[in-house]
């Protein structure tokens, strides 16, 4: 089957667990479709470029897919039922490389990096 | 009183202030940054301040890669990670 790299925004005043649970519940969404979820990641309350429908902030959530395509159509058909969902994408690639999205890199380095003594 | 420059801008040389040597495209070859629409950071700075997509004449990126470029940045914009007009 194709890898597709899938991300969804969703609205800031869903809670991060919430958004946990919508990306555990698509996971199962996808294994019940005959696909496979290889990856997922959260890239947490972002403040965006440029305010969606009134929002400045949101979730982003990045799923990293091995399905066939009616799985993707139909977890898309669903995301555009689903009001907590701003936006979403799909994109088809190659393969899908292993290391952690940039944006996941910098968030550890800066949980890593000690906090300074108070 | 200041003396005043006999010198006029138009006889200056024009060639002198621009640099000739040649820049390396940064994404080519194996070591070359991987292009990603993911990375906002990396990506802005093939942006200008207005939040432009920086020509490849003046980025000296090569043709192919400034078509995946501007394919990235156009993604990234979607997602909101880049603005569409930075004001």
């Amino acid at each position: 089957m194709s890898y597709y790299e899938h991300v969804i925004i969703s609205r800031p005043d869903i809670s991060e667990t919430q958004v946990k649970e919508m990306v555990i519940q698509l996971t199962e969404k996808f294994t019940s479709l005959g696909g496979k979820v290889v990856d997922t990641e959260y890239w947490g309350l972002r403040k965006l470029a440029y305010r969606i429908n009134k929002n400045r902030k949101a979730h982003y959530s990045f799923l990293k897919l091995d399905a066939p395509f009616e799985a993707v159509q139909e977890v898309e058909r669903l995301h555009r039922i689903d009001d907590d969902i701003l936006r979403y994408m799909t994109i088809r690639v190659d393969e899908h490389t292993d290391e952690t999205s940039p944006i996941m890199r910098k968030r550890e380095d800066r949980e890593r990096k000690p906090r300074a003594p108070r | 009183m200041a003396k005043k420059l006999d010198i006029k801008i138009e006889n200056l040389p024009v060639r002198s202030q621009f640099s000739r040597r040649r820049k390396v495209c940064p994404f080519a070859g194996e070591n070359g940054k991987t292009i990603d629409y993911k990375d906002p950071k990396m990506l802005a700075r093939y942006m200008s301040e207005k939040g432009k997509i920086v020509p490849s004449r003046i980025s000296s990126v090569t043709h192919k890669k400034q078509r995946v470029l501007a394919k990235a940045i156009k993604r990234a914009r979607f997602l909101a990670l880049l603005p569409y007009a930075a004001n």
